[in-house]
């Protein structure tokens, strides 16, 4: 198991390098000069502009850019924006919260939508069954923002129960709104995939056996029901939490939180390519690492399935 | 699967249960501040973006800086609400000429104790011009003899010869020309003192900056707030009437509005699109509106075919004619823009309404028609297609110039169609390398309350932001009268002449004035625009 793993960080080394690659190009050929937006509507002198734009190597061939750009990131050295700050600072101070929503908005998604999935599952065709199928498909229908924006006015600003922004106070409390409006979508999902499993497991041949061995209905759904019907969910649910982060963007916006959707957004609209390319990488990163882990924990979920 | 009319019930309350119960969890904390007696000590919460240059006035030239740096420094002089000036650490500023100006400052101190001198300006402004510190400010100088010399590529001068520092508190400026209203200018950022200890290193200067203005920075968390609180040692026209400014940085300003009708931001200085057409009857926040210095234009390139000799001018005529600006200003922004009159804004000191030749700008179908038919006699426009060139990245920018199309389309009979480029920098790429092939947009936001500032740069012959390439000798002679002008009636007078040579050949066309619009929390007092549109944070109480 070490092996396989070791050889799946292995190939994200080419992962990364092609998408570094992808987004450097991207930028590249966005028409249009990053740098002279700087200075906006006013004139300024070749002499300035031409210096600015070696600062940033925007003067090189995008290729040149490109191998500049990681003989520093292996130094650890990610540039710098158009704020003339680190991209290391930017997203070391962003990074956090962005985790924090996703890793709250995991955990809202997973701990609802498993039980409620489950509880629907076991009594198929019943009151609660249809209840969230059809809940489920309102929430999956409506756009994010539009809970979003919805949500935060009836709770935020009408009620007054949550800030409707969060700002810079990032407590868990104030972060509590987005997440839930950014965990809806993924627990419409997961109240789906784990209500499907969980019905098409009752009737399987190791259920059926463990009821006749006389084992508590309690223990069935545990052990032999859920564990075999949560592999779906838990492949849902590890490539959701990248999904999470970069989605985050909307959510980020409309409660304005400082996290790296937003980081992105602004570093997109100025063309910024060192802060663009950092946080891909980084979400590239945690894409693969989420499918190893949720790799890994097939393993542990079915024995059946053995890694060498 | 069949769903009787129970279960669709029960699925709608159930929906209806998990968001109260979710939201529950939360309970408690929320509004903890509702004084209503406004103080001297609240602390005013307002709308930025994050500043994106260090503190430094010369490095600064976007509003999201430009706010907060506006508080932490005062120049030479400030502008009143109106936009006149008003010493603020000079204490007298004179010349006879127009062209050599003498200035003597005031006692003053930075927030740190130490003085501000004549030094304190002039090595500043220096900074700030020399190429090679690359500052975003650089282009202000202009004015300044031996501008140019610092500005090559490989200076070999780092100082403007215009600048001559006579003793601590008086220092002398010689201008490139003579120019009458040459201090109105000082009250910029760009024109702000440095402390001796910002050079040493800059960048770290430019993270705790140590100005000389009503406020100082208390703490800067980047991309989350600025706090600013009063400067003890500030003694000028600009005292704070509040406790402190914090600056909440937002990406989206629709998260700032809803903020001001929760209560939970004080000021916003601008007014989202969504919320254009319901602000001034929205009962959860107070409605800021006040006349603005932004004008909205574009121009025609000097050598657009149909557009050139004695046909285009008849043509230029025609189009401005063809435009209905109320009719745009009501339908797509609600009333928050004004029809232009003239090609400058309402708040400049000597702004009149009243410059012969400018029915030009008011629709009237048949005369646009009419003009149109006398310039098909001489030249005729044949399969041509009029493009209007826009970016698309702004709020507005496509609305108005579709209409605008629309409008030249329906009342003269000619082929008109929208231009866009996607983004503001690719458009600006082909602006200034006059490839557009189109009327282009051409926004104007002035760097000093000066009506001259409108007409020199835009349509000056050869200046920097001529990107139609305009040309008038008549025109320039006005100016150059203007800036040699001995008195303010003068010289108002000139800037009205030089106006009617604009309306006569129509180089481009003033569309609207944008209004400042912003919003208020209720509770929060005395929020005023000045003349950029800019709240007067430090009036603001609660």
């Amino acid at each position: 198991m070490w092996w396989y793993a070791a050889r799946r960080i292995l190939q994200t080394i080419p992962v990364i390098l092609g998408s570094t690659l992808l987004i450097y190009a991207l930028v590249f050929l966005r028409p249009g000069d990053p740098i002279r937006a700087i200075f906006g509507d006013k004139p300024v002198s070749d002499s300035v502009i031409e210096q600015v734009r070696a600062q940033y190597n925007f003067d090189q061939p995008f290729l040149l850019q490109w191998l500049l750009f990681l003989k520093g990131a292996i130094t650890l050295d990610f540039g710098q924006s158009f704020t003339g700050r680190d991209v290391s600072d930017l997203v070391a101070e962003a990074f956090p919260v962005t985790i924090k929503l996703a890793l709250m908005a995991l955990v809202i998604e997973a701990v609802l939508g498993i039980v409620a999935g489950t509880i629907a599952g076991l009594r198929k065709g019943k009151l609660f069954d249809s209840t969230m199928l059809v809940t489920s498909l309102l929430v999956i229908a409506v756009p994010i923002f539009v809970f979003g924006f919805v949500m935060q006015l009836i709770f935020g600003v009408k009620l007054g129960w949550f800030p409707p922004t969060v700002g810079g106070n990032t407590s868990f409390y104030n972060l509590l709104l987005p997440a839930i409006v950014l965990a809806l979508v993924s627990f419409a999902y997961i109240v789906r995939l784990t209500r499907t499993s969980v019905a098409g497991n009752l009737t399987a041949d190791h259920v059926r056996t463990a009821r006749a061995k006389g084992l508590s209905e309690g223990v069935v759904v545990r052990r032999h029901v859920l564990r075999n019907s949560l592999i779906p969910t838990v492949t849902f649910l590890g490539a959701d939490l990248g999904a999470l982060m970069a989605g985050a963007i909307v959510t980020e916006g409309i409660f304005n939180i400082p996290g790296i959707g937003n980081l992105a957004f602004n570093a997109i609209k100025r063309g910024e390519t060192p802060t663009i390319v950092s946080v891909v990488t980084i979400m590239v990163l945690v894409y693969v690492l989420t499918s190893l882990i949720v790799d890994l924990l097939y393993a542990w979920l079915d024995p059946r399935i053995r890694y060498a | 699967m069949r769903l009787s009319r129970r279960t669709r019930l029960g699925g709608v309350a159930l929906l209806a249960a998990i968001g109260l119960t979710l939201s529950a969890c939360g309970g408690g904390g929320g509004d903890d501040d509702n004084e209503s007696s406004s103080s001297t000590d609240a602390v005013i919460t307002a709308r930025t973006t994050e500043p994106q240059n260090p503190l430094v006035p010369q490095a600064t030239n976007e509003v999201g800086g430009g706010n907060v740096i506006d508080l932490l420094y005062a120049g030479l002089i400030t502008y009143k609400d109106d936009g006149s000036q008003e010493l603020e650490v000079a204490e007298s500023i004179t010349s006879d000429d127009n062209l050599t100006w003498t200035v003597k400052l005031k006692d003053w101190t930075f927030s740190d104790g130490t003085p501000v001198t004549a030094k304190s300006f002039v090595d500043a402004w220096n900074y700030g011009a020399l190429s090679t510190n690359a500052q975003n400010a650089s282009y202000f100088y202009y004015p300044i003899k031996g501008y140019e010399a610092v500005q090559e590529e490989n200076p070999t001068v780092k100082t403007m010869e215009g600048l001559k520092v006579v003793d601590d508190k008086t220092f002398t400026i010689e201008l490139n020309q003579p120019e009458s209203d040459f201090p109105l200018r000082l009250g910029y950022s760009a024109y702000y003192p440095l402390p001796e200890s910002a050079y040493a290193d800059m960048k770290a200067y430019g993270e705790a900056p140590v100005g000389n203005g009503p406020y100082k920075l208390d703490a800067w968390e980047h991309n989350k707030e600025l706090r600013l609180v009063p400067n003890g040692e500030y003694d000028g026209a600009r005292k704070p009437q509040n406790g402190g400014v914090t600056f909440v940085v937002y990406t989206d300003t629709d998260a700032a509005y809803t903020d001001v009708q929760a209560g939970n931001l004080d000021v916003l200085d601008t007014v989202p699109d969504s919320a254009l057409q319901t602000f001034q009857d929205d009962d959860s926040v107070q409605a800021i509106t006040a006349p603005g210095s932004v004008l909205g234009a574009f121009q025609f390139p000097s050598d657009l075919p149909g557009f050139t000799g004695e046909a285009g001018a008849l043509r230029r005529k025609a189009v401005s004619m063809a435009l209905n600006r109320e009719e745009l200003t009501e339908k797509l922004f609600f009333g928050t823009r004004t029809p232009a009159s003239d090609f400058s804004a309402p708040p400049m000191p000597g702004w009149t309404d009243e410059i012969p030749g400018n029915e030009v700008l008011e629709f009237n179908a048949d005369e646009a028609k009419k003009l149109w038919a006398e310039a098909e006699a001489i030249e005729p426009w044949g399969d041509k297609k009029l493009l209007i060139a826009t970016n698309t990245d702004g709020a507005g920018n496509k609305a108005s110039v579709d209409a605008m199309s629309n409008q030249i389309k329906n009342t003269l009979g000619i082929d008109a169609e929208p231009k866009y480029y996607a983004t503001f920098d690719e458009f600006l790429d082909d602006r200034d390398n006059n490839k557009t092939g189109a009327l282009f947009r051409a926004g104007w936001q002035p760097d000093y309350p000066s009506i001259s500032n409108y007409l020199g740069p835009i349509y000056g012959t050869g200046a920097a932001s001529n990107d139609g390439n305009y040309s008038n000798p008549e025109f320039d002679a006005a100016l150059t009268k203007a800036a040699g002008a001995t008195s303010d009636e003068d010289r108002y007078q000139d800037f009205v002449d030089a106006q009617a040579i604009l309306m006569e050949d129509m180089p481009g066309l003033p569309m609207w004035y944008t209004d400042g619009t912003g919003a208020a929390a209720t509770g929060v007092e005395n929020v005023k625009f000045n003349w950029q549109g800019v709240p007067i944070y430090q009036n603001i109480t609660k």
